[in-house]
């Protein structure tokens, strides 16, 4: 841990900040955000406008459990507050706590993950293919799609993570943590606006 | 061999094709990506181009087999794309490119790897789509699309359509994203917005309605791609799907799309006018505005295009009423063009003949667009040929005026060197004759009945001396087209040499700085005084912008070839995608597509790995290119 101890001395207050391609990488990744969010919104649009077609195959209230789902949002809601707690570490310049933090996220995110295959292999059992109804399509589509977002940011939580060991908390390295942490609160909030339109209101059969 | 300090400093230099190539394929440099995005485009416009020639002699006389049925379906539905996204959209990430840096006072821009990735993504795209032609037919279900003809009827062509549009939207969008930050976050001092030029203001408005508009196309194309490769059913009605969303996702998409590509060439227009005015620009405030309300109304229109689709009175009404309403701050340019010209020491070069002919043409494409919005009288016009007059108007007589214009303006700038004047006339006025003569009369085959896209019609309908007048326009069009290569192949042999402030009546800092700039672009990072910098210090009696900061070493970017080879790896994806539609080689396929990600993936991984110092140009080296110059 040498390499990384010469950092120690001069961190500036944000340090993912501080530089104009920190401050370039800040707000480009905003924009980038930007736009993912008109991608999920034309996602949920297609899904509300579809929600009833089920085709005579299996509708959302007949299927869709509460207690599951729920654990999903807890997992998710918890691992977006430790992503705050590693970025809080990173602008205290703790390394080691930042990485801890960032580790718990990725096991959440993963967790998170696991359970996402588990209840789609249970609908598949009930008969909810992909092919089934349009309702079917468009649910696995913008599910599948938040759950592939979810996987990048794992691999590319985990990735930093094992850089860091070498490169540490630097001008360079602050900026990759930080947005990593802003993607990782985003798929966050795309996953609440989830639980609420396809599972609540699925349940809810409205 | 023995490595001195000048050599670690530099990137080496090598000589012979294949370093050239290496150049090119690798490079970041924001001057050098304008230059492949031109050519890049230019390939694509000649292709179009061509496709265009076919339809209007396919339509020459009536009844005739030149190229009819499915054949014909194709070639319009690939001139169309073509068109719209592998030749405008390049067009203006040109100007962007060769610009916009030079007229914030940047030395280059904020991402300018991911400003690489762009280009490529978006020529892959290209190259793609263009597969089509040789790989078992290209897609014949018309620039929209529209399901579930796209998605069930139409064999293996609408792939290409998909999977080439998606690899070349994620380039725009990314090339979207690099402008906006570079915008907002590489002014030089005192470049506030409100003395940003016009043209940097259009770009970055367009750049907004790309980043809020493309990813809704990006969906569009996921539904698409999913119902055809994975027999999903958002479009498939038997399973309760509905294709009117398709509708609804393309128009999001489509009618922003039609902003993004206009607004530039607003911005062109602005700059030529003014500087050819030697007037400052009428109104930049309200010319500003008129800018951002048209983006925003942008994204409140799109339902002008399916008046016909049966939504209801009530929906038609709000949209026919904001679509009326662009007309304001599209009036408001146009009287701000006008009163510059008023009263200004005009010169009439081409650049300024093409920027003074959009006027008029757009005008009048402006004035169909606001009879297309009445409703009840779109259902007579709808799908007829008074609609392809219409938007022939606004993006040929609108976008493609203005994009020539701005290429006469700012070539000297990009390459150092003068396109010819005379070429030049000979080249605008064959292309704004054969303009109007193609299209003028198509409004009155339209309102004669004559639908798009049927590719004949019969003796003794009266639609016979129209098309052929459309016809020859067309080959006038051509002709200048081909004026203008020569133009070009010339002016690289012989142009005359340009000067830093090549008209000499420049007023913002692209014209300052040499001619084409170095690679630095700023030796010192100018300080920006008012609007029009340049003009301003010329009128205080200067001959170059005062300076931010002492001459010093100036940081530069390295090349990369990893933004190529990502976009060869989503190309290799794309063809896997394609080609797993075949029952017999599925399961390879699917496996070579997913080859691609992950290779795409793993580049992204290097580059994420391997942090980039750059190389320093060092402050002897500046002086001494500067010395060159002026
Ligand atoms: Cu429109």
């Amino acid at each position: 841990m040498s390499s990384v101890k010469d950092n120690v001395t001069a961190l500036p207050l944000h340090p993912e900040k501080s530089t104009l391609e920190g401050k370039n990488k800040f707000l480009g990744f905003w924009f980038f955000l930007g736009g993912e969010t008109v991608l999920f919104g034309t996602l949920f649009a297609t899904f509300v406008a579809l929600r009833h077609q089920t085709s005579g195959g299996p509708a959302a209230e007949d299927i869709f459990g509460m207690p599951l789902t729920f654990l999903s949002t807890i997992i998710l809601l918890t691992s977006s507050l430790t992503s705050v707690f590693a970025i809080m570490a990173m602008r205290d310049n703790s390394l080691g706590r930042m990485q801890l933090w960032f580790w718990i996220t990725v096991i959440l995110g993963l967790a998170f993950l696991g359970l996402e295959i588990t209840e789609f292999t249970e609908y598949m059992h009930e008969d909810l293919g992909y092919t089934t109804s349009a309702f079917s399509s468009a649910f696995y589509t913008l599910v599948g799609f938040h759950g592939c977002h979810v996987l990048f940011g794992v691999v590319w939580i985990s990735t930093l993570m094992i850089q860091s060991f070498k490169k540490g908390i630097t001008t360079v390295t602050a900026p990759k943590y930080y947005v990593a942490s802003l993607y990782w609160h985003f798929i966050d909030v795309v996953w609440v606006f989830i639980f609420t339109v396809v599972y609540l209101l699925g349940i809810l059969g409205g | 061999m023995s490595v001195n300090a000048h050599s670690l400093s530099q990137p080496k230099q090598n000589s012979g094709f294949f370093s050239w190539l290496w150049e090119w394929l690798s490079t970041v440099d924001h001057k050098k990506i304008a230059i492949l995005y031109l050519f890049g485009g230019g390939l694509f416009f000649l292709i179009g181009g061509i496709e265009a020639m076919l339809i209007r002699i396919q339509l020459a006389v009536p009844e005739n087999t030149f190229l009819v049925g499915h054949n014909y379906n194709e070639v319009i539905t690939m001139h169309g794309t073509t068109m719209i996204f592998l030749a405008a959209m390049p067009f203006i990430f040109a100007l962007m490119n060769a610009v916009i840096p030079l007229q914030i006072g940047a030395r280059d821009v904020a991402f300018p790897f991911v400003n690489a990735l762009g280009f490529w993504l978006f020529f892959m795209g290209g190259i793609i789509l263009n597969l089509s032609w040789f790989l078992g037919g290209a897609p014949a279900g018309g620039w929209t699309a529209y399901a579930p003809l796209s998605s069930e009827f139409l064999g293996n062509g609408m792939d290409f359509y998909v999977l080439g549009l998606q690899v070349a939207g994620a380039g725009t969008l990314m090339g979207a994203i690099n402008f906006l930050v570079t915008i907002v976050n590489m002014r030089a001092p005192g470049m506030t917005f409100m003395r940003l030029p016009l043209f940097t203001w259009t770009v970055f408005i367009t750049a907004v309605l790309i980043l809020f508009a493309f990813p809704a196309l990006t969906v569009g194309l996921f539904l698409i791609f999913f119902d055809r490769l994975f027999d999903a059913n958002f479009f498939n009605e038997a399973n309760g799907g509905n294709s009117i969303i398709w509708e609804h996702i393309f128009w999001i998409f489509g009618h922003p799309e039609v902003y993004i590509l206009i607004l530039p060439a607003f911005g062109v227009i602005s700059e030529v006018i003014a500087t050819f005015s030697k007037k400052r620009l009428f109104g930049y405030s309200s010319m500003v505005f008129a800018t951002i309300l048209i983006g925003f109304l942008a994204f409140m229109v799109w339902v002008h295009h399916m008046f016909t689709v049966g939504l209801g009175p009530s929906a038609n009404t709000i949209f026919a009423i904001a679509t009326m309403a662009i007309a304001v701050p599209t009036g408001i340019k146009i009287f701000n063009w006008i009163f510059t010209l008023w009263g200004g020491q005009i010169t009439f070069n081409t650049a300024n003949l093409y920027a003074v002919g959009f006027i008029p043409t757009f005008v009048m494409g402006g004035v169909t667009g606001v009879m297309l919005a009445v409703p009840t009288a779109d259902f007579q016009y709808h799908d007829s040929y008074f609609v392809v007059a219409h938007f022939h108007y606004v993006i040929v007589g609108g976008l493609i005026f203005g994009l020539f214009s701005g290429f006469y303006y700012w070539w000297p700038k990009m390459f150092g060197r003068h396109l010819n004047e005379t070429l030049g006339k000979i080249n605008f006025w064959l292309f704004f004759i054969g303009f109007h003569l193609t299209f003028f009369f198509q409004h009155f085959l339209g309102l004669m009945g004559m639908p798009r896209r049927y590719f004949t019609y019969l003796k003794g309908e009266g639609f016979d001396a129209f098309n052929m007048v459309s016809t020859i326009g067309a080959f006038l069009m051509f002709f200048a087209v081909i004026v203008m290569l020569i133009n070009i192949a010339y002016s690289a042999v012989k142009g005359e040499k340009a000067k830093g402030d090549a008209w000499e009546q420049g007023r913002t800092l692209e014209w300052s700085i040499a001619s084409p700039p170095p690679e630095y672009n700023f030796a010192q990072t100018p300080l920006v005084k008012g609007i029009d910098a340049f003009w301003k210090e010329k009128m205080d009696g200067k001959d170059k912008m005062t300076a931010a900061e002492p001459v010093g070493d100036i940081h530069m970017p390295s090349s990369s070839i990893v933004p190529f080879l990502m976009s060869i790896s989503l190309t290799i994806a794309s063809l896997g995608f394609i080609f797993s539609a075949h029952d017999g080689v599925r399961k390879p396929a699917l496996f070579v597509a997913g080859a691609g990600v992950v290779l795409f993936f793993l580049c992204m991984l290097a580059r994420s790995i391997k942090d980039d110092p750059g190389f320093h140009i060092h402050k002897e080296e500046v002086i001494e290119t500067e010395k060159g110059v002026r």
